[in-house]
């Protein structure tokens, strides 16, 4: 083939590519776009790129078909390398729930590792922090509603509600984007989730890297956001890879350019 | 080792004069001030043993001649939701199920392995700042736990003293204004001297969404908190924590020893005991005893230890002095002390006379039987008419005005009044709870605030009674029972 035929050809794929992009099943588009994160590696602007993401995040119901087909992901057989103790804690067996779990219900006691692999094993992969918050920001009608007084209320009222990690998904409003729960049913893992360093000193944080909270105006924090999105990050911050815990589940998301 | 030297250099100046004689003083002076610190740490630990911890107001056993220990603390963090005062909830976020917390005793030397549990059931990683560690974070840097997770860490306990720990994950202000903090007291070699009675009293700020009082279950409001506008300033984690049948006890001629903090996150405390003088305060906790002091200042994340005996009987007040705080948030305990009265410190009334400013013939006048009277229940229609009557012109009077007919634009009139009129049950529940927001009145509308009121149900039934048996309104009659089934069901 010479090489100009060989150049139509790949401006032809990319060109069907792009013109006939279908959307994942289960998945929502987000249209990427430059925001400034409550912090991050650098603290500006950051972009993030189009990508999808799952619409709800991963059921007790779908981990169950997942460990069916990876044993070394069920309960009884995960690496305790990859997994502590009481992951899938919530379980009676490898493939069954206790009485007052529900199958609809976010599965949660995963591992980062083991939600790792169940995006992997979907050809997807674990939303970016970036792209976590920047989903998260939108409320019902706005892309970023973090001005809101409603908005940043309802996720502060979350935290004050117990026990919502019982619920079934898809039982929030949906937002912006189309995406259900991102707030008020469960933590969700991040691919970098630790890469934003909480020590456990967290004011010793607030001033070393007084960098990461825009010249440290933020700190004055007179903007409920910053508090709601402030007790994500400690969260994250608080959590190793092999942790399972009760109130953090995950969802998964995928490259544009992935897409096959 | 230290001994030989300082023989050596007693030796060596021996003789020397007055002006080695300084030198020596100053030398050992110095020398002791070190030894101290130093000994601190080296004070070794002797066996293990399980830390007793107690929900306020108790404090542990006192540690009294005991060899110092590796004290093992168990501590279990719980975010939980509890009564805030009467029909009002909050979510407390809390070391031991408790605010404050539950209160650590150690003494100078001992080793304290401190386990730290967050509970799976929630929803945030937490630490502990203990302020009696000397070490980063006091601890914060090593014990930041995901729910589900337990951090244990050790210190060694160096300065005697009462102190103050709080958690200390981002955001600090809303896990301490949440009910995160408490008291670990350190105490020195041999113990505090043995006293009758110790109390564990800690004041905290609380900011809701809703007013004072506003009933239902009330969020943190962060703006609040930064405002520091406190809502509720209260002992012990919610109004009336110490007071009726939650007041601290004691008996005449007891020693009564109270360890008093202050968590905030905001607000200092002017603490005061009304009716008693403080004989000994260790003044901020720390070494320095202050003697017969009235009030003590404790900031916010410190603490205080006050001693006094009581002489006579009765209940004694104990309040935040910075007085609108006691009285309208909160913060107000009680003391209550059995015993025989002492006629010679406090004689109790003697008489009541009348008081003539221009002179005359001073006339003496049977004490407090008429008063009595009136507590008394109504027996016929006409006694609620005039109960309700007097009722009527010592709250109501200032705002509805003598003839109900209210102040055109800002209180409603009660005189023939469709609001009123329309469901008892309602108005029961704003004498009894407050009213604010807009309201239509006989077609005008008002916006203004009535407070709740504070009246017995008795109270509330004869005013009641009275307005709508006035003015041209429905003659209806309210019983004791009416307002009781409306304070007990918020829903109403």
């Amino acid at each position: 083939m010479d090489s100009t035929a060989f150049r139509i050809f790949v401006l032809c794929f990319l060109l069907m590519n792009g013109f006939g992009y279908g959307q994942s099943e289960g998945m929502a588009f987000i249209e990427g776009s430059r925001y400034i994160p409550l912090y991050g590696r650098d603290s500006t602007v950051v972009e993030v790129k189009d990508f999808e993401i799952d619409v709800y995040p991963v059921t007790n119901a779908a981990f169950i078909d997942f460990v069916r087909e990876h044993p070394q992901w069920q309960k009884t057989k995960v690496k305790k390398l990859f997994a502590e103790g009481n992951y899938l804690y919530n379980w009676k067996g490898d493939f069954e729930l206790r009485e007052d779990v529900d199958l609809r219900s976010p599965v949660t006691y995963v591992s980062w590792f083991a939600a790792k692999a169940y995006c992997e094993c979907q050809g997807k992969r674990l939303p970016t922090i970036d792209e976590w918050e920047y989903v998260a920001m939108a409320d019902k009608k706005m892309r970023d509603a973090r001005i809101n007084e409603s908005y940043n209320q309802q996720i502060l009222s979350w935290y004050e509600a117990p026990k919502t990690y019982k619920n079934s998904i898809g039982q929030t409003e949906k937002n912006y984007w189309g995406v259900y729960d991102l707030h008020g049913l469960v933590w969700e893992w991040t691919l970098d989730f630790n890469s934003v360093l909480i020590s456990g000193e967290s004011r010793k944080d607030v001033d070393k890297d007084s960098n990461l909270f825009c010249g440290s105006a933020a700190i004055g924090a007179t903007d409920l956001m910053n508090y709601a999105a402030f007790m994500r990050y400690a969260f994250r911050g608080s959590v190793k890879a092999r942790y399972a815990i009760r109130n953090l589940g995950f969802r998964c998301a995928k490259d544009i350019n992935n897409i096959e | 080792m230290k001994l030989d030297i300082k023989l050596a250099v007693a030796n060596y100046f021996k003789g020397i004069g007055v002006l080695g004689l300084i030198c020596i003083l100053f030398f050992s002076c110095a020398d002791d001030g070190k030894k101290e610190l130093a000994s601190a740490v080296d004070i070794p630990v002797f066996q293990e043993m399980e830390a007793e911890l107690t929900s306020p107001p108790n404090v542990p056993r006192p540690v009294g001649e005991r060899k110092a220990k590796k004290l093992i603390v168990d501590m279990e963090i719980l975010e939980k939701e509890g009564e805030m005062t009467n029909g009002v909830s909050y979510v407390y976020w809390t070391f031991g199920g408790t605010v404050p917390g539950s209160f650590i005793r150690t003494r100078v030397g001992d080793e304290v392995e401190f386990h730290l549990k967050n509970h799976p059931d929630n929803k945030l990683p937490h630490n502990i700042d203990l302020h009696a560690v000397t070490g980063p974070g006091g601890g914060a840097e090593s014990s930041f736990v995901a729910p589900g997770h337990e951090k244990v860490f050790s210190f060694k306990v160096l300065n005697p003293g009462l102190y103050v720990y709080h958690c200390a994950t981002a955001p600090v202000g809303m896990h301490i204004a949440n009910g995160m903090y408490g008291l670990i007291l350190v105490e020195p070699e041999g113990g505090l001297p043995l006293v009758d009675k110790e109390y564990y009293i800690m004041q905290g700020d609380f900011y809701t969404e809703g007013k004072n009082g506003e009933r239902g279950l009330q969020p943190f409001d962060m703006q609040k908190a930064v405002d520091e506008n406190a809502d509720y300033v209260v002992f012990n984690g919610k109004v009336g924590a110490l007071t009726g049948d939650n007041a601290i006890t004691a008996n005449v001629g007891e020693t009564v020893r109270l360890f008093v903090g202050n968590g905030g996150p905001n607000l200092v405390s002017s603490f005061h005991v009304i009716g008693e003088i403080f004989d000994k305060v260790h003044i901020e906790g720390g070494d320095r005893i202050n003697e017969n002091v009235q009030t003590t200042l404790i900031p916010a994340g410190g603490a205080a230890i006050v001693e006094f005996k009581v002489d006579v009987p009765g209940t004694f007040i104990l309040v935040d002095h910075s007085i609108f705080r006691a009285f309208n948030k909160g913060a107000l305990g009680m003391l209550k002390v059995q015993g025989e009265e002492d006629k010679t410190i406090y004689s109790g009334e003697l008489r009541d006379d009348i008081y003539l400013p221009e002179g005359g013939g001073i006339q003496s006048m049977p004490t407090t039987d008429e008063l009595v009277k009136a507590d008394q229940t109504a027996k016929t229609p006409e006694e609620q008419m005039k109960f309700g009557k007097q009722t009527y012109m010592q709250t109501c009077f200032a705002c509805h005005q003598a003839e109900g007919q209210g102040v055109a634009g800002a209180f409603p009139p009660l005189s023939k009044s469709d609001y009123l009129n329309a469901d008892v049950d309602r108005t029961i529940g704003i004498v009894l709870n407050g009213l604010t927001g807009e309201i239509t009145v006989n077609g005008e509308k008002y916006n203004s605030i009535m407070t709740r009121q504070n009246l017995t149900d008795e109270e509330v039934a004869n005013v009641l009674t009275y307005v709508y048996n006035s003015w041209g309104n429905s003659k209806k009659v309210v019983t004791p029972q009416m307002v009781e089934k409306v304070r007990n069901n918020p829903n109403l």
